[in-house]
């Protein structure tokens, strides 16, 4: 029962983390009907500038929790920054163009950003210092859950609950639901529709780094690929709970975090990738739309 | 309140306004009225930035808002309820409202056209926590005008507002825009295809045809010329 236990909450953990990246897509989906290929590597910008803050704040020897505070919130202004510019500079030209246009688009700043970042920093995996400590009070339950995965669950929880609230009851948040469902009404009542969807990027990169953040710290390396396999597994849970629905993301990620930590406990761990895409497969036959999705919103 | 000089727009290659020429005095009810694809709704979304304006010029209150971003132009007094209502379906009546209101920041001000609005349609009040896409298409009706009205327009471009309607529903909604024009001193600019009824309310008409004003008269000048009464009254 323990083991059961145990894969659970190491599920759950894997499926907060692709949860906090698959809002990015379902959310940049929702308001412009893109795949947004390039999320990934925000994810993993966010992860090297969580490095390069927390590495250089421990050398200097400062208070774990105050470098916990400002690695945070760097990765979180750095990332945000990337994902504006992307969008700046990649789609927002190809507002009118063709579908695929934008799409092939994407795919091209995911391989620049990858090789900039090969290029830039290195291709070995770095070794991540360890921000989270083990609490004292989690010790009679350690075997089961860890402390990271605790600090994993409750952060991306308080992270869900804000990105709920924003949403729901800011003027920003209402625009954005506007938007995401007519523009030319979101702009003949006066919403600055390009604002609207700069601001959905800096969301959704925010919620990236903050992912990239805590996975960093939890398997204590990163290398620049570390966004490719991520963003993929993200996207697969955005599609499986219904690509461009907030609650779908949430849900799709938490049960291919549970199948791939089932797959991996109870099978072996070279299968997880199986059992998580064949899941997908299936969730595609008998739903089309995913789970939580609207069925006929166009092909991709 | 608004000029419309020799204005060519469209999208692509197609022109659907071929030099579009017309103006509307403040307080004014003005139609615009012509079949299907004459240009009656490019001729509001290109007043309202959406379709871009390929020459000639567009005055508002004397300034030109050729080029201008749509949320510059609602912020100069311009509100349109467009063709179809494009309710603001997950959204809630009220929400719905709020975006209505979105570039206002005098609450104070907010809060009295909000009553104004659930004065004019009650049913909007009992609805205002449902969303906007389980309403009837007569209340989607009354919630997109009344979108608009949030922002308190000085000028109100209705696309086809008796769309689909009962003829009870019609009756009440043409009575409404009257009342916003009398009471508000609100200038609109109506477009429709149910002719006769536009005419009615309206001081003064233009017919459109292929993308050109070919007629303009007074409202009831236009009622009884059997031009158009043949061609857009059906007598």
């Amino acid at each position: 029962m323990d083991y059961f236990i145990e894969l659970f909450c190491s599920g759950l953990t894997r499926g907060a983390i692709y949860a906090l990246i698959a809002l990015g897509y379902t959310m940049v989906y929702g308001i412009i009907g893109l795949i947004n290929f390039a999320h990934g590597e925000i994810y993993m910008i966010g992860a090297f500038t969580s490095f390069i803050v927390a590495t250089v704040l421990s050398i200097y020897g400062f208070p774990l929790a105050a470098i916990v505070v400002v690695t945070g919130i760097s990765a979180a202004i750095w990332s945000s920054a990337y994902g504006y510019t992307v969008e700046k500079i990649a789609y927002k030209p190809l507002r009118n163009a063709p579908r695929l246009t934008p799409l092939i688009s994407a795919i091209g700043m995911s391989i620049l950003l990858q090789n900039y970042v090969l290029l830039a920093q290195t291709s070995d995996f770095l070794p991540f210092p360890e921000l989270i400590p083990e609490f004292a009070f989690m010790e009679p339950v350690a075997h089961i859950i860890g402390s990271s995965d605790l600090v994993i669950l409750v952060t991306t929880a308080i992270s869900m609950l804000l990105l709920t609230l924003f949403i729901k009851f800011t003027r920003l948040g209402k625009a954005m639901r506007a938007t995401a469902q007519d523009k030319t009404m979101a702009l003949l009542v006066g919403i600055n529709v390009d604002r609207v969807i700069s601001a959905t990027f800096i969301v959704g990169s925010l919620l990236a780094a903050i992912g990239g953040l805590l996975i960093a710290s939890h398997i204590g390396q990163i290398n620049f690929a570390i966004g490719f396999i991520a963003g993929i597994k993200a996207f697969t849970a955005a599609v499986l709970g219904g690509i461009g629905s907030i609650p779908g993301a949430v849900l799709g990620s938490l049960i291919l975090g549970l199948t791939e930590s089932f797959a991996t406990g109870y099978v072996s761990s070279d299968y997880e990738d199986v059992f998580a895409f064949s899941l997908l497969v299936l969730i595609l036959i008998l739903k089309p739309a995913g789970l939580l999705g609207r069925a006929g919103t166009g092909k991709v | 309140m608004l000029a419309m000089n020799d204005v060519q727009a469209g999208y692509g290659n197609v022109l659907a306004l071929q030099g579009v020429s017309l103006t509307i005095q403040p307080g004014e009810i003005v139609a615009l009225i012509g079949a299907n694809g004459a240009g009656k709704s490019s001729t509001l979304m290109a007043i309202s930035g959406i379709v871009p304006c390929r020459s000639g010029q567009i005055l508002l209150k004397g300034k030109s808002i050729n080029g201008l971003a749509p949320d510059r132009i609602v912020a100069m007094g311009v509100s349109q309820v467009p063709e179809g209502r494009r309710i603001f379906a997950d959204l809630s009546v009220q929400e719905n409202l709020d975006m209505g209101a979105f570039l206002r920041k005098d609450r104070a001000g907010i809060r009295q056209d909000l009553d104004y609005v659930f004065a004019l349609f009650p049913i909007l009040a009992k609805r205002r926590h449902q969303y906007g896409g389980t309403l009837s298409g007569g209340e989607q009706q009354m919630l997109s005008m009344s979108r608009a009205l949030m922002a308190r327009p000085q000028l109100l471009l209705l696309d086809e507002p008796s769309m689909g309607l009962a003829p009870l529903m019609i009756r009440q909604i043409f009575r409404i825009i009257k009342e916003i024009n009398r009471e508000h001193k609100t200038t609109i600019f109506l477009v429709e295809q149910n002719a006769h009824q536009a005419l009615r309310i309206a001081d003064r008409g233009y017919v459109i045809e292929n993308g050109r004003i070919i007629l303009t008269d007074r409202a009831e000048k236009l009622l009884a010329n059997p031009d158009v009464q043949k061609a857009y009254l059906g007598i």
